[in-house]
């Protein structure tokens, strides 16, 4: 949709400002370009990141560490009605996650040998609950589509750029002859929302993906029915402030925890609002516990 | 006139989509049902060879041993004699969940056999084997309660005849040794 204005509203202006160039060319070349760059970078999305951070895949589990994360995958994939996804391990010493894919039956799910370090078995399985509650709602294929658009927009742009310099040279003889103000109007909008879209883009991947984060987290909590094991597993990686260094920026809203470290995401206001990834630390453990103690009233009520 | 139209065709939209929705619930109610199975399957075939690989470190505790392969042929015998006992079966797989737990609870009693690593790995693939039944039992009452709730909620119930749709039992805990939770004082004096 987005790509249909920016290409078709170049035409509009164009058409209105010269006599030439009816067909709208420009619509159709953009339109098309921008959907095949998506379409390639959410093909070959997944395995993209996965390369990007190194991560090599577990066929055969050779370790306990191994073994155990292999187990806890598997009991989370029957937990969630999902199939089992691929099983990735990427060597860093920073406790992290994250899960990749185009839907439920192609996922990836890839954690740190970091993470496999500090967490306990619980706390494992409430990690890769909470990454198969993003593979199980969905988010893999929307987070891997934005980033995709995201992509494809900023290629877009860039090739823009030089066809429209060329353009006003070509015709800059004729276009004294009936511009007006509405043409003028549409070209400025027109341009701005070319300069603002990669950046609405990226805000709006920022905002989908911290609402999803706390629906993962209470995903994680209905597969494992252990809400205080992810909050102490959240509170394990938080203390481990060290930024993920093989993790990329591009693939940070897929992670469990901003992997870059930054400070805003521990904060509210309008800055982390805007920015951020991940909600803030606090506030997920805070709301994992609040559902922890609810079930301990539970079951220490008198029977 | 336009309106009646309209109206019989949004409410035959609604039928169908109800009738698709509650359809989908029961297959979903059926496949998590079959995905216990698949599990308590998995479990029989696991135990012979897990028995097997710490044989030789657990000589002590060999009757701990034996009870679990018991328990887990007597499993296998009453699943061979046909799925309609569910009552025998669902005996027979409770007594080996308790075998096994015992057996999980002799292991932590030594702590030294679990620097043999084959005895992590046995404690390790126990866990994950009982997790396992567990999260499939789970998985199964979560999607029964959706859909006994969904085909007795107003409106959908009207269609619920129509899908034939009947309510699920929810899996049940019939040993009552296993229901006993350990007891947790909280209370700090």
């Amino acid at each position: 949709m987005f790509f249909a204005w920016l290409g078709f509203g170049g035409d509009y202006v164009w058409a209105l400002s010269s006599t030439h160039h009816p067909f709208p060319f420009l619509g159709i070349l953009l339109t098309s370009v921008a959907v095949v760059a998506a379409w390639y970078a959410y093909k070959t999305g997944p395995e993209k990141v996965l390369w990007a951070t190194g991560a090599h895949e577990v066929i055969d589990p050779q370790t306990d560490n191994e073994r155990q994360l292999v187990n806890a995958v598997e009991e989370m994939a029957i937990a969630a009605g999902v199939p089992r996804p691929r099983i990735w391990v990427v060597p860093d010493d920073d406790p992290n996650a994250f899960a990749t894919g185009h839907d439920p039956r192609d996922s990836h799910v890839a954690v740190t040998q970091g993470l496999l370090r500090i967490c306990n078995r619980d706390e494992l399985q409430a990690v890769i609950g909470h990454e198969l509650g993003h593979v199980k709602n969905l988010d893999v294929r929307l987070m891997t589509t934005l980033a995709a658009l995201v992509g494809a927009v900023l290629l877009v742009r860039d090739g823009m750029g030089r066809t429209m310099n060329f353009g006003r040279l070509s015709r800059s003889g004729r276009r004294s002859k009936d511009a007006g103000p509405l043409v003028a109007i549409l070209l400025a909008l027109w341009v701005i929302s070319w300069i603002i879209a990669p950046l609405v883009t990226q805000l709006l991947a920022f905002a989908v993906s911290r609402k999803r984060e706390y629906l993962a987290d209470a995903m994680s909590a209905q597969f494992t029915r252990n809400p205080l094991a992810l909050a102490s597993a959240l509170e394990k990686i938080e203390s481990a402030v060290a930024p993920t260094e093989s993790i990329k920026r591009g693939a940070a809203h897929l992670c469990i925890a901003d992997p870059l470290g930054r400070h805003f995401t521990n904060r509210e206001g309008f800055l982390a609002d805007t920015f951020a990834t991940h909600p803030p630390m606090g506030m997920r453990i805070s709301r994992l516990k609040g559902m922890g103690y609810a079930e301990l009233k539970k079951a220490a009520q008198p029977l | 006139m336009w309106v009646l139209l309209i109206l019989a065709v949004v409410i035959v939209l609604w039928v169908i989509a109800a009738y698709n929705g509650l359809i989908s619930l029961k297959n979903q109610t059926v496949n998590a049902f079959k995905q216990i199975d698949v599990q308590l399957k998995r479990r029989h075939d696991l135990i012979p060879n897990l028995v097997n690989a710490v044989k030789g470190a657990m000589d002590f505790e060999k009757s701990t041993l034996e009870a679990v392969i018991q328990a887990r042929n007597q499993a296998v015998k009453v699943n061979a004699s046909g799925p309609d006992n569910v009552k025998q079966i669902s005996q027979a797989e409770n007594a080996l969940s308790g075998a096994l737990s015992r057996l999980l609870v002799t292991v932590e009693r030594y702590p030294e056999l679990k620097a043999t690593s084959n005895i992590a790995q046995l404690q390790e693939e126990l866990t994950s084997t009982e997790n396992r039944i567990a999260f499939a039992r789970q998985l199964y009452n979560d999607t029964a309660t959706q859909y006994n709730t969904k085909q007795q909620q107003f409106p959908t119930t009207l269609v619920a005849g129509l899908a034939h749709a009947e309510r699920a039992d929810l899996w049940e805990i019939e040993d009552q040794a296993e229901r006993a939770v350990p007891q947790v004082d909280l209370s700090r004096r």
